[in-house]
């Protein structure tokens, strides 16, 4: 990072002109795998911001102390430390949803969107602005996955978090869930919906 | 035809840049190149006229489909008074239900298309494309007839937009456009798509003809086939009779609206080849590659598979098979271009349709699939054939130079 950038900005980027997921279109995977439904997306969406903010606060602390030769490795147990205890603490409080997640919380180790924040920037900064970066790119991350989980949610089984939402006279009189909404390729294209919503309201953003 | 002339000419300078409807122009272009050929000549430069453009291109093949439409309204009333357990079969009554029940979804294809195309159309700033012309049609004669009318509706709109207007909108789509509506369709609704219930209609149409009995179901000879078991296979029609391959050829039998009768589709066939719009290369290869999966699948018979059962000629009748082969594979957009490549093209379509068919029970009929997949390939298929050639090309010039 040569030029200085405002803590503001490395916190509120993210969110839109510089989002993880369809900006810079990383971890798309995981938007794919947990949004069928949103409640899981959301405790996905927290997981990540957590795992994000500290193991960027981590690596920023001890960043001068890393060879550089062996600092993925070092960057990975980290990493992977916080996921365990995240996966333990949800396996405790919230056992339904970790169920439901099932590998994908573990696979948050593997999630680009980390080691892409810990290498491009907690490696070079303080550990203040490398937290306010982990948490701006988490909440980047978890808007997608909020949008894409809502709507797959509510036109694939008609119920959000779990509560019905499309009244039953609307069952009744030939509505149909959409089957196509729970299957991973719908995902793509709710997705894509939501970057070319973006970028239309983003000309800067738009490649030829 | 003469006032239609005058009245398009009066109008026309509104439409015209500077003019109050100017945002409607290419409305007005659509109608006009719709109703008359174009005056605009070229000005520069010697052109050769083809007397064939889009416009007539796709009228031909709506033609060609006609048969197989009407067949496909006499095939609807008649199912549906065996459905009624009705004794009588008046044909004019027949005719009319098929043609009450078929109508509102020809319309509603034909409005949710053409309406997104005509709004695309305007954002664009360009003249409105002819595609829709075939592909309205094609939609509700490839769907179960007892489709609800809104999840046609829909089925369209996601197709139209992202099948085809995100790629660019007519003749730049990769897959097939109705095709993919019959996909989004059968993949999002499964229970109103597919099963016992949706191929012959049950209730009224429009409050005409008789109601079939409560609890009427009748799967369609491939989705017999599909949950049959065992090495005994008996396909049979609603009022229990065994379907014979002459029933299959002449099509009789449940089924979507417009696909059940290979006659009729040899019929479009015909109109196709002769006007010289379908590739006989596609047709043909892919009628034989279906000959030859289902010869293979048969020499393999196993009670696994039910479908391997059928005899290679019955897989070419059944199911939506001879109509893929005519008006889907030989689409000129989403097919492969050369030569060599439309035979491979249709060739492994034919292959994956019966594979499909026979060897995965979740899908009885895999036609549609087929299609799909081999779109994706096309262009690879005529990569490697272009490049094949310019590598022979090379060789025999370097033997020449040394």
């Amino acid at each position: 990072m040569a030029e200085k950038i405002s803590n503001k900005s490395v916190l509120l980027n993210p969110f839109s002109k510089n989002n993880p997921v369809i900006v810079q279109v990383l971890g798309i995977c995981s938007v794919l795998a947990v949004t069928a439904k949103l409640e899981p997306a959301i405790v996905m969406g927290l997981s990540v911001i957590a795992v994000l903010a500290f193991s960027n606060v981590i690596i920023s602390l001890i960043r001068s102390t890393i060879p550089t030769n062996i600092r993925i490795i070092v960057q990975l147990v980290v990493v992977a430390g916080l996921v365990v205890i995240v996966d333990q603490l949800l396996k405790a409080y919230a056992y339904d949803v970790s169920k439901q997640l099932s590998v994908f919380i573990g696979l948050i180790i593997t999630n680009c969107i980390l080691m892409g924040r810990l290498e491009a920037f907690a490696m070079g900064n303080k550990p203040w602005p490398s937290f306010l970066d982990g948490i701006g790119n988490g909440i980047g991350y978890t808007i997608i996955l909020v949008i894409t989980g809502f709507f797959r949610e509510f036109l694939g089984s008609g119920t959000l978090l779990g509560y019905q939402v499309v009244p039953q006279w609307c069952y009744d009189h030939g509505y149909a869930n959409n089957g196509l909404m729970i299957l991973p390729p719908m995902a793509l294209i709710v997705v894509a919906v939501v970057i070319w919503v973006h970028r239309s309201s983003h000309k800067e953003l738009q490649e030829d | 035809m003469k006032p239609l002339r005058k009245f398009l000419d009066r109008v026309k300078p509104h439409f015209e840049p500077g003019g109050k409807l100017q945002a409607f122009r290419s409305v007005f272009d659509g109608m006009e190149t719709f109703l008359y050929t174009p005056r605009s000549t070229s000005r520069s430069g010697v052109h050769i006229h083809d007397s064939i453009d889009s416009k007539r291109t796709m009228i031909i093949v709506v033609m060609a489909l006609l048969p197989c439409f009407i067949f496909g309204m006499y095939n609807t009333g008649y199912q549906h008074w065996l459905a009624a357990g009705e004794q009588s079969m008046p044909f004019w009554s027949l005719m009319l239900y098929g043609f009450l029940a078929v109508i509102p979804r020809v319309v509603v294809c034909y409005l949710v298309g053409l309406g997104i195309e005509f709004i695309v159309a305007q954002w664009r700033k360009e003249e409105i494309q002819e595609g829709f012309l075939v592909t309205g049609i094609l939609i509700p004669m490839i769907c179960p007839i007892e489709t609800p009318v809104w999840m046609l509706a829909v089925a369209t709109a996601f197709s139209v937009i992202f099948a085809k207007e995100v790629f660019g909108g007519t003749g730049y789509n990769i897959f097939n456009i109705a095709l993919i509506t019959r996909a989004f369709l059968f993949f999002a609704y499964p229970a109103q798509m597919s099963g016992d219930k949706a191929f012959v209609a049950t209730g009224t149409a429009m409050g005409y003809g008789p109601v079939a009995t409560d609890g009427f179901t009748c799967a369609t000879p491939l989705g017999q086939l599909a949950t049959a078991g065992g090495a005994e296979i008996q396909l049979t029609g609603i009022d229990g009779h065994v379907i014979s391959t002459w029933d299959a050829f002449l099509g009789l039998i449940p089924g979507s609206f417009g696909e059940t009768s290979t006659l009729m589709i040899l019929i479009g066939a015909a109109v196709l080849l002769i006007s010289g719009i379908a590739s006989w290369r596609v047709m043909l290869s892919v009628f034989a590659g279906g000959l030859f999966m289902g010869w293979i699948a048969n020499t393999a018979a196993s009670p696994t598979y039910p479908a391997s059962y059928l005899q290679p000629v019955d897989q070419l009748l059944l199911g939506g098979f001879a109509f893929a082969a005519v008006f889907m594979a030989t689409d000129p957009v989403t097919g492969a271009r050369t030569n060599v490549g439309k035979w491979i093209y249709g060739f492994l379509i034919g292959v994956v349709a019966v594979l499909i068919r026979v060897y995965n029970n979740g899908y009885p009929e895999g036609a549609m699939l087929a299609v799909l997949l081999m779109n994706a390939f096309a262009p690879l298929i005529d990569y490697c054939v272009v490049q094949s050639n310019v590598r022979r090309r090379m060789r025999r010039l370097n033997a020449k130079i040394s």
